[in-house]
């Protein structure tokens, strides 16, 4: 089996503010983690909408092998609809594909449990703690089992406590399907710690700056913040961040 | 003891108004005809209930039937504009330039249309022009004003036209249309109010048709009876709105 997608040679202009990416050359390969680190508006957003499908280049190629309904996007707030109850929201991806309702309900509900949010299918968004509410946002991705989930900065907006608990659950809900994880974050210990392989970015318009290999079992072992390698690649992260900021400036 | 007292003030302020009213008609001895004291718009206004009870919900039922087709024509157009970009930027200055017409200058070409015998369809087609207008703009800001990721989302999973404007952008646009039809009810009353006064005696047997009579008559104390019952209704159904907008909020966001 080929890479689940990648990006050759890709550029991206916005009209009106100029180059925002590229170029960069990256390629996910099936059931690995990736996370794309860099500073702010350094267009690692952007490359993460272009691997979905939900943006094209301007220049160079985009190659996915997903088809529809096989990707996921976990997005910064959790974006649910007010509207609707958390097991709806839910179910919506599986509706929108012609789904029939009970056995999307159903499988909501099923996906809800397995994000640790058993029983509170009925709760509307207004009534979960953000916490909760980024979990039900993990579900309706997960729901469609995807084999290719985008995460852009999902836990931002979280405390500390709370990020490190939901990496772990997602490094668990991982394993069981092994989807390819592409990930945002300019958080370099949460990149160190999830993800297999870590692309750092320089500052924007971004290209690589480098890439960091972390050799360790996935999911994490308890304590492995306090491994050597853990400590190694965000030193190596940290590293190229600030040869990224300067080749610029 | 504080909200006591907040409760209490706008009515104090009411009953002081009133006695000054009062002494100052009574000490000067101005004309009755140019201004009644509070005691005889009271007398006239209990004796006149039976004609003014009537005449107001004759004018409030006007408004709220304008209210409805408002809504309705409104709801659809905006739906029409809302999947078509160039229907949009086509139909915007029409509206605009309805919106900014007042009332009144319109009123004597829709008598026309809507016929001698018919001035009531007159006056509940220019209530519906004015309450139109908030209605549509609220619903097409609405159903532009769902969240860009969710978009992103009904993009992610293939959604159909169809299905991104039921399933997103109307209940995204719920609230907009609540505010909408909130600031529409009350310009519907105003609307029927212009209207009727436009008519003139052509026999809409309204509140504004009480006011024109009254001050035909040059009963003073008529006229502002009818203008007080006109003020309590609007602040009535004014604060009635306001209590469904929230409890439809409520249920909207499920808190």
């Amino acid at each position: 089996m080929g890479p689940t997608a990648a990006l050759q040679d890709v550029e991206v202009d916005y009209r009106g503010r100029g180059r925002a990416l590229g170029p960069v050359s990256l390629t996910i390969e099936a059931g690995e983690i990736v996370a794309l680190v860099g500073p702010s508006g350094c267009g690692k957003s952007t490359a993460l909408r272009l691997l979905a499908g939900l943006e094209p280049a301007t220049r160079g190629q985009v190659h996915r092998a997903v088809g529809r309904g096989e990707t996921s996007v976990v997005f910064q707030a959790p974006t649910l609809a007010p509207w609707m109850s958390a097991a709806a929201n839910v179910a919506l991806p599986l509706e929108l594909a012609g789904t029939p309702r009970p056995e999307a309900r159903a499988r909501a509900i099923e996906a809800l449990a397995r994000v640790g949010l058993a029983g509170i299918g009925e709760s509307r968004p207004a009534q979960l703690s953000g916490g909760m509410a980024m979990r039900a946002s993990l579900a309706r991705a997960l729901v469609t089992r995807p084999r290719l989930l985008m995460l852009d900065e999902p836990f931002a907006a979280l405390d500390e406590i709370t990020r490190r608990t939901l990496a772990d659950d997602v490094l668990h809900l991982w394993s069981e399907a092994r989807p390819a994880i592409v990930f945002v974050t300019h958080n370099v210990e949460e990149a160190a710690y999830m993800a297999s392989r870590i692309v750092v970015l320089t500052r924007g318009p971004g290209r690589i700056a480098g890439e960091v290999r972390v050799d360790a079992p996935l999911p994490r072992p308890p304590g492995f913040r306090a491994w050597p390698v853990f400590a190694e690649a965000a030193e190596a992260v940290s590293g190229l961040l600030a040869a990224g900021a300067e080749a610029v400036a | 003891m504080n909200r006591a007292i907040d409760a209490l003030a706008p009515a104090a302020l009411i009953l002081l108004l009133l006695a000054g009213w009062e002494a100052a008609c009574r000490l000067t001895g101005v004309p009755a005809y140019f201004l009644p004291p509070p005691s005889k718009v009271m007398l006239a206004a209990v004796s006149g209930l039976t004609v003014l009870v009537p005449a107001a919900w004759n004018t409030l039922s006007v408004a709220l039937v304008a209210l409805v087709l408002a809504a309705g024509a409104a709801l659809a157009l905006a739906l029409l504009v809302g999947l078509s970009p160039l229907l949009e930027r086509a139909v915007r200055p029409l509206a605009s330039a309805l919106q900014v017409t007042p009332v009144v200058a319109v009123a004597p070409l829709i008598l026309i249309w809507a016929g001698i015998d018919h001035p009531e369809r007159a006056v509940i087609a220019l209530a519906v022009l004015v309450a139109f207008f908030p209605i549509f703009s609220g619903t097409v800001t609405g159903l532009r004003s769902a969240d860009p990721d969710l978009e992103r989302l009904f993009d992610l999973y293939g959604a159909s036209r169809l299905q991104r404007v039921l399933r997103l952008r109307l209940p995204a646009a719920v609230p907009f249309l609540m505010e909408g039809l909130k600031v529409g009810a009350g310009l519907a009353i105003i609307g029927a109010v212009v209207a009727e006064f436009a008519a003139g005696s052509g026999g809409v047997r309204g509140l504004a048709w009480q006011i024109l009579d009254a001050g035909n008559k040059l009963q003073t104390d008529r006229m502002i009876a009818a203008l007080v019952v006109l003020a309590v209704m609007g602040v009535a159904v004014h604060a009635g709105l306001e209590r469904l907008e929230r409890a439809g909020l409520r249920w909207w966001r499920g808190r």
